[in-house]
């Protein structure tokens, strides 16, 4: 637990009460290390997504303690989550969930205006990371102005901005043709190889079999957790058919 | 810092739907400058009449008879009739007891008024209905702050010996001679059919809208008392001037003790009444307050029904931004940035509104309305201004919480 960036011991998540109860998630334990690629897959209704929400500190367990980067989430008031969801990670959604009439540099940069960064400062920085993404010309274009694809790697230099200790991405290849796709999970092949902590959920197995460990859900349980790859390892450098 | 930046979000949330946020602008508008101008009405009418009253002479005391005939509810079931020929005439001599030194110091100067109606001026083939006319002595002049524009005064000698002449106002004289009104001195005008040289011409004391002070023909008494009235001792009033506007109450206790003793008759059944114009200018004022009330009330409401319309489209802004607060949520915005970020953005828009409709409330405030200029009041714009905050700050309220209340999970699956 000690490297661990999440840690989940016996966590549930039930929906509704008595009769009409639902246990999207029961008593799922894991770990993740710091520095891995994780897929996460399953079926709809697998609880994969409320595993993403629970990570994402977008929800809250019902049972079971969740610790992230060492803090235990189940103890911290409305706030404090919206500002570990701020330091701690950076989200990727399946349709971009960019703000519309929003520029690329200020839609990167928003994350650090929450979390009082200074004006000039916040635009170097998101320049810098939309610049890695390969985006640096197209900063000052609205979302409608970009394809599917580069509105994702807008979402990612948003989700980089801030330096999390975790990536998130949910679907992030849902939206996106073949070629973008590819585009994206090297964009994600290259983070990790620099370190980078990835959850990625997904429900294609060749989109998962990028990643270096990969964790299948079905009705609310773990039934396969299958390492690809070490922990830092390069796909790129070790390629392994699945 | 985070203000700043919540400005900038809400600033770009305005401007997101431009035409939206005009028209709830414009409710404002409406409301704010409404207020101010109805206010501003409201205190120009007060304000004129405090200044035709002030011109009347804020000093002066007018003593009328009492046209209920006193002794009536001494009297209880007795007959009225013969209480009515008892002495209820205000006469010459009344006149000059008032001006006693000793048992009036505080009177300064008295002026008999004999008024006549239905008077008619006729100049070649001019007419003119007269508003107001008055056969006194030279001194009304003065009382009544009486300038002239061309010609001269009676005299005291006109007064008592009933010479056909006659001061007229402004308004008379344009009517029968046109818009040289100097030229009316010295011309013989009929009044009812009988001739009088016009001595002199009075100068405009402007009108105030509700009556025209300068409508009035000055004749003296004797004059109207032959050829008007019918000879008679009586008066209709006698005007009195108080030696400054501090000792009226003191004139007015002075004037009731020497005709009580006069007229024979006690505070409980007085034949004659004296009015002083306080008392005149509180009732104008008190009546203008209530007007002022009433209009400021109907403004009042249509800067409510505004603010429910800022309400309405923040709330339909919420709804409509759902995702983006939930995208906002996710990336770390906490519950008191959302909230600042929605006030905000219904601040700026009751607050441009505001402004506007003060802009708007002095334009509309330059026009005379009825006659009367309205004057914009300084505390209304200040009122007008804290109210615009407050409606936004009051009905964007409700909507920022609920924009912050949403969860992100529900706020980011809502399409």
């Amino acid at each position: 637990m000690n490297n661990a960036v999440i840690h989940l011991d016996s966590v549930s998540k039930i929906y509704g009460k008595e009769e009409a109860e639902v246990r999207a998630l029961d008593s799922v334990s894991i770990s993740i290390e710091r520095g891995d690629f994780v897929a996460i897959i399953g079926a709809s209704g697998s609880g994969k997504s409320t595993m993403m929400n629970i990570i994402g500190c977008l929800d809250g367990a019902t049972e079971g303690t969740y610790h992230l980067d060492g803090i235990d989430t189940g103890t911290l008031d409305e706030y404090q989550l919206a500002q570990i969801r701020n330091r701690k990670i950076g989200f990727v959604f399946q349709n971009f969930n960019l703000i519309p009439r929003t520029r690329a540099v200020d839609n990167v940069s928003m994350p650090l205006a929450y979390a009082g960064v200074h004006r000039k400062e916040r635009r170097e920085r998101a320049l810098e990371v939309l610049d890695s993404v390969g985006l640096a010309a197209r900063a000052d274009h609205k979302p409608s102005q970009l394809s599917g694809g580069q509105q994702q790697r807008v979402a990612i230099a948003r989700a980089l901005v801030t330096n999390p200790v975790l990536l998130l991405a949910d679907e992030p290849t849902g939206a996106l043709d073949t070629k973008s796709s590819h585009e994206i999970l090297d964009l994600f092949e290259s983070l990790h190889a620099n370190g980078r902590t990835i959850v990625m959920i997904t429900h294609e197995s060749d989109v998962a079999a990028r990643a270096n460990r990969v964790v299948r859900f079905q009705d609310g349980h773990i039934i396969e957790d299958h390492r690809l790859r070490d922990v830092n390892a390069h796909p790129l450098a070790t390629a392994v058919p699945l | 810092m985070m203000i700043a930046e919540s400005i900038r979000f809400a600033l770009s949330g305005v401007m997101a739907n431009k035409m939206r946020s005009i028209l709830t602008t414009l409710g404002i508008l409406i409301g704010i400058a409404s207020v101010i101008i109805l206010l501003a009405v409201g205190a120009g009418t007060s304000n004129a009449i405090k200044a035709q009253i002030g011109k009347l002479g804020t000093n002066v005391l007018t003593v009328s008879r009492q046209t209920t005939a006193g002794g009536r509810s001494a009297g209880g079931g007795q007959a009225v009739t013969g209480t009515r020929s008892r002495s209820t005439n205000l006469t010459l001599q009344d006149m000059a007891a008032l001006t006693d030194p000793v048992m009036a110091p505080d009177v300064a100067s008295t002026a008999p008024v004999v008024t006549a109606q239905n008077v008619t001026a006729t100049f070649q083939d001019a007419t003119h209905a007269v508003a107001t006319f008055v056969g006194t002595t030279p001194s009304y002049f003065s009382i009544s702050n009486d300038a002239l524009s061309a010609g001269s005064y009676f005299s005291d000698g006109d007064a008592t010996n009933g010479t056909e002449v006659a001061v007229i106002g402004n308004t008379v004289a344009q009517d029968l001679v046109g818009n040289q009104v100097n030229s009316a001195v010295g011309q013989t005008i009929a009044l009812n059919g009988q001739n009088f040289v016009v001595s002199g011409v009075l100068a405009s004391k402007g009108s105030s809208g509700l009556n025209d002070p300068d409508d009035i023909v000055v004749i003296p008494y004797s004059a109207a008392q032959d050829k008007f009235t019918g000879y008679s001792p009586s008066l209709s009033s006698i005007t009195v001037q108080a030696k400054s506007a501090d000792v009226m109450n003191q004139a007015q206790n002075e004037i009731q003790m020497i005709l009580d003793a006069r007229h024979n008759v006690t505070s409980a059944n007085r034949d004659y009444q004296v009015r002083n114009q306080a008392q005149i200018l509180t009732t104008a004022t008190t009546t203008t307050a209530t007007l002022t009330i009433l209009l400021g009330a109907v403004a009042g409401i249509s800067l409510l029904v505004g603010g429910i319309g800022v309400m309405n489209i923040m709330l339909v802004t919420v709804t409509e931004r759902t995702r983006e607060i939930g995208i906002r949520k996710a990336i770390g915005a906490s519950r008191g940035s959302i909230v600042s970020q929605f006030l905000i953005e219904s601040l700026i828009i009751s607050l441009i509104g505001g402004l506007l409709g003060i802009a708007g409330g002095y334009i509309g405030s330059a026009f005379p309305v009825l006659g009367t200029q309205p004057e914009v009041q300084w505390w209304t714009v200040w009122l007008s201004f804290l109210v615009s905050a407050a409606i936004g700050l009051v009905f964007g309220i409700y909507p920022a919480n609920k924009a912050a209340k949403l969860r992100p999970i529900d706020a980011l699956r809502y399409e």
